[in-house]
């Protein structure tokens, strides 16, 4: 074997070798990195004029950044069930500022400013004051009073101003004819299962978004559960009519030919009745965890 | 090693000559503004800005040295025909390309240097005195060194086999790429090919993670900065620059001279 | 002296070119020559024959397709080597940044010198070369001539064995072409090999033990520069003044071209004593003699024609 080719074969061996090395070593500074990262989110500019005017012309395109930044920040921190949503309002400032025409992030931002922990920041003032902005900046987009209403509706419980703005944004000639009708069914019955369902639904249907979808998706989950245990409760009492006690477990309602088989939840557990008699998610069921979150949170 | 020495101290002396380290009294110049400057309008945080400024502006600097250099370090000397005569001497083609390397490294250290100082001078005029917490500087400064002895062995790699225009190009857009590491890896949460996911996902923890070197937020905020990463950033950084000047080396020492 | 100091075996280089590189243009075809020790060896062709080729194979500049070279007994691909070897490259430059004195102490220091060692031989080079004034004057002011003369410097600052030297009078004045050929053969008194390339006759024969003619990458010839065929002269020619041109000096004066107040006349050698009688006999005043060569542009014209011909006779006979 000739000099130059054995310096071939050395070379085909320290390469993988070397890159096998840096695969091995970055592994433990990203280690490093998250545990050190962890003490504080980083976000060295927060001024959004500021930094629109070091993008010089790039503006749309550094929104761009800071969105996609602000998406997998909040997704990053929810897989990892981390609640503290500091920087998603100083990302989706920036973000909007760069570029306020990028309705997905008003849009994005309102549900997870608002939403309480863990699935959100848990300021819905915030929330609000994001979708303001969008309005200004957007006012031909009607989905922004849905989403304000929303915002009224679920997380300040201020029916009254929920209507109003699902009735300012029907009047938007673009606008859904259903705006109409929750501006009128809140102002008259305030917070309702159905309205709750509707309003998740609508998200869920209209939106592109994966994590939003995802968000709406488990809300519907979790108001098909209190639908269900309302139900399993009203059949418990027709039960206790019948024979005069409370059923221990629910396939005695099935027994009773009360329901035609073991009702299960969203993600397939069946349900059970608590200690109270009351009917409550199975113990198993992942959808627990997220109902105890939620109830917590309010 | 002592022919590669030569090599250093006149690609070194090069670059004193061309007035490279003139980029100084730009610093200097942009130092003494800022530290005048943020008193009146960043009431609070003066320290803070005059060390981001002051980061970036070293990061920024050495960036450019480091490409706009690097990528003609062997590009020119082929170009000018100055590398004939010398490789005519006892001297092996990789030693070329070793002084070549160190002697740029060298200058950047030298400039990195000065310009550590020229922060703290200025930090030391906005503040009147200097805290613990301020040596976390000079371990930020230290990965902004790391990371130009990568990008000069990058630059040094695409200056044995291409023009300098397009050496730029390559190197700039492996530093970019290098910067985004991070996003490539976080692409799952929002893509759905898994084979792009997992073509990303390798290709994130192969190429030259120049996030790593990034403690700049950390270092302003005075934050401790773990042992164990500098340790890790040294061996990453000098690990990575063997690796492609071994590259270099291979590419450079069968090319014909025109 | 005994031992070939370079060995050259069926050197083969090919340069790609075209898109790609696909395509190769075989720049020099087998090169199989030997320079013995202590010679000075001329290489001669016109540009493009493959004399820098050759010369940029043999100091490790650019690799072969094939064939092998060896300089002092030692293969060139073993660096070790060019501890003996000089090499002044056609054209030189060098970093324009550094002085005449800093660029050949940078070169200095690729040899085992003693830092001593070096400032002395650096200014003796600078003394052998004439750039001793300009020492201290940084290479981008310095004229193409200069460039030369540190080029030269720098081959032979650290007392190589064999010496290559590639076109180093080109770009020279008359003084400097004299100073270099002094130079060489100095080298050669000095018991050291000299390999130089040139496309210029008259410095290859007066300095060369022997010469070798390579044309479109081939060796064409080799021996003493008399044994060369073309070199030979072709007649002699008279330089002579006349002042008064009687009747009498009419039959020597018609062969004779006129410039200002001289005359020039050329004559094959067998007539030239004859010439001169009739010429004192008429009063001209000889200013000189000299031969008549062919140019070497010529005589490679010659040898390229030849090549078609025989190239053309093949074609025809191959019908």
């Amino acid at each position: 074997m000739s000099p130059a080719n054995s310096k071939k074969w050395l070379l085909l061996v320290l390469l993988p070798l070397g890159f096998a090395g840096v695969w091995e070593l970055q592994q433990r500074i990203d280690i490093q990195r998250r545990a050190f990262e962890q003490e504080r989110d980083e976000l060295v500019l927060r001024s959004g004029k500021l930094v629109r005017a070091m993008s010089l012309e790039y503006a749309p395109l550094m929104a761009d950044i800071y969105w996609t930044r602000a998406v997998q920040y909040y997704g990053d921190k929810h897989a990892r069930h981390d609640p503290n949503f500091e920087l998603l309002w100083p990302l989706l400032d920036l973000t909007t500022t760069l570029d306020p025409n990028l309705l997905v992030a008003y849009r994005f931002g309102s549900t997870f400013l608002s939403e309480p922990s863990p699935r959100g920041a848990g300021h819905p003032e915030l929330g609000i004051a994001l979708l303001m902005r969008g309005m200004q900046a957007n006012p031909d987009y009607w989905r922004f009073y849905e989403d304000l209403g929303f915002i009224y509706y679920f997380e300040l419980k201020d029916y009254q101003k929920a209507s109003a703005a699902f009735a300012e944004g029907s009047k938007h000639p673009d606008s859904q004819i259903w705006m109409k009708i929750m501006a009128a069914k809140i102002a008259a019955e305030g917070e309702s299962l159905s309205t709750s369902v509707f309003l998740w639904n609508e998200v869920y249907q209209t939106t592109k978004d994966p994590q939003v979808k995802d968000n709406a998706m488990s809300h519907l989950h979790l108001l098909r559960v209190e639908q269900d245990c309302q139900q399993l409760d009203a059949l418990a009492d027709e039960f206790q009519k019948r024979t005069g006690r409370r059923p221990a477990r629910v396939g005695e309602l099935v027994q009773a030919k009360l329901l035609p088989r073991l009702p299960v939840d969203p993600m397939g557990f069946p349900y059970v009745f608590g200690p109270d008699g009351k009917a409550v998610l199975n113990i198993d069921s992942p959808l627990l965890e997220q109902q105890l979150l939620q109830q917590n949170s309010k | 090693m002592r022919r590669a020495g030569a090599v250093a101290l006149n690609t070194f002396r090069e670059a004193v000559r061309d007035r490279v380290l003139y980029n100084l009294v730009f610093f200097a110049l942009l130092m003494m503004l800022a530290a005048i400057l943020v008193g009146g309008i960043s009431i609070g945080i003066e320290d803070l800005v005059i060390k981001s400024l002051g980061l970036s502006a070293i990061s920024v600097i050495g960036l450019l040295i480091a490409v706009f250099i690097g990528v003609g370090l062997v590009y020119k000397e082929m170009d000018k025909r100055t590398l004939y005569a010398l490789l005519a001497k006892p001297v092996r083609r990789w030693e070329f390309l070793l002084g070549k390397f160190g002697g740029l490294v060298l200058t950047l250290a030298v400039n990195t240097m000065a310009m550590a100082a020229g922060l703290f001078a200025a930090l030391l005029y906005v503040k009147h005195h200097l805290e613990r917490t301020d040596a976390v500087l000079l371990i930020a400064i230290y990965f902004i060194l790391l990371k130009l002895t990568l990008v000069v062995a990058l630059a040094l790699l695409f200056s044995c086999y291409s023009t300098p225009l397009l050496a730029i190009l390559y190197t700039s857009a492996l530093y970019i790429a290098g910067l985004f590491v991070e996003e490539m890896r976080t692409f799952h949460s929002t893509a759905a090919n898994p084979l792009l996911e997992a073509l990303l996902r390798g290709l994130s923890y192969l190429l030259p993670n120049f996030e790593n070197f990034n403690v700049m937020a950390a270092a302003a905020h005075g934050r401790e900065i773990p042992g164990a990463l500098v340790l890790q950033n040294t061996v990453y950084a000098a690990l990575y620059s063997v690796i492609v000047l071994l590259v270099a080396a291979a590419v450079f020492s069968r090319r014909n001279l025109k | 002296m005994p031992g070939h100091a370079i060995e050259i075996e069926n050197l083969t280089k090919d340069y790609p070119f075209g898109f790609l590189h696909l395509r190769k243009k075989r720049s020099l075809d087998g090169l199989t020559m030997q320079v013995e020790s202590g010679e000075v060896f001329g290489f001669l062709g016109p540009n493009g024959a493959g004399k820098s080729t050759t010369i940029k194979l043999l100091v490790g500049l650019i690799f072969p397709e094939a064939g092998t070279a060896r300089i002092l007994g030692k293969p060139i691909t073993d660096i070790a080597m060019h501890g003996d070897i000089g090499y002044l490259p056609e054209q030189p430059y060098f970093y324009d940044y550094l002085t005449a004195a800093e660029v050949l102490d940078y070169f200095a220091r690729f040899h085992d010198l003693t830092a001593a060692d070096r400032h002395e031989r650096v200014a003796r080079m600078l003394r052998k070369v004439g750039l001793e004034t300009a020492r201290k004057i940084q290479l981008r002011k310095y004229s193409k001539g200069m460039l030369q003369r540190v080029g030269l410097a720098q081959a032979i600052l650290h007392d190589p064995k064999v010496v290559i030297l590639d076109e180093p009078m080109s770009g020279l004045d008359p003084i400097g072409r004299r100073e270099v050929r002094d130079i060489i053969l100095e080298l050669k008194r000095e018991g050291r090999t000299v390999l130089f390339s040139t496309h210029i006759l008259s410095d290859a024969e007066m300095l060369c033990d022997r010469v070798g003619v390579i044309v479109g990458g081939k060796l064409r010839g080799i021996g003493a520069p008399g044994e060369i065929v073309g070199m030979k002269a072709q007649g002699m020619e008279i330089l002579f003044e006349l002042r008064e041109s009687g009747s009498s000096a009419r039959a020597v004066l018609a062969k004779a071209i006129e410039t200002g107040d001289r005359y020039r006349l050329q004559v094959s050698e067998q007539e030239l004593y004859g010439v001169l009688e009739q010429l004192r006999a008429v009063g001209a005043k000889i200013l000189s003699v000299a031969q008549i060569k062919a140019s070497l542009e010529e005589y490679f014209m010659n040898l390229i024609e030849a090549d078609r011909a025989q190239a053309a006779a093949v074609e025809v006979s191959g019908k």
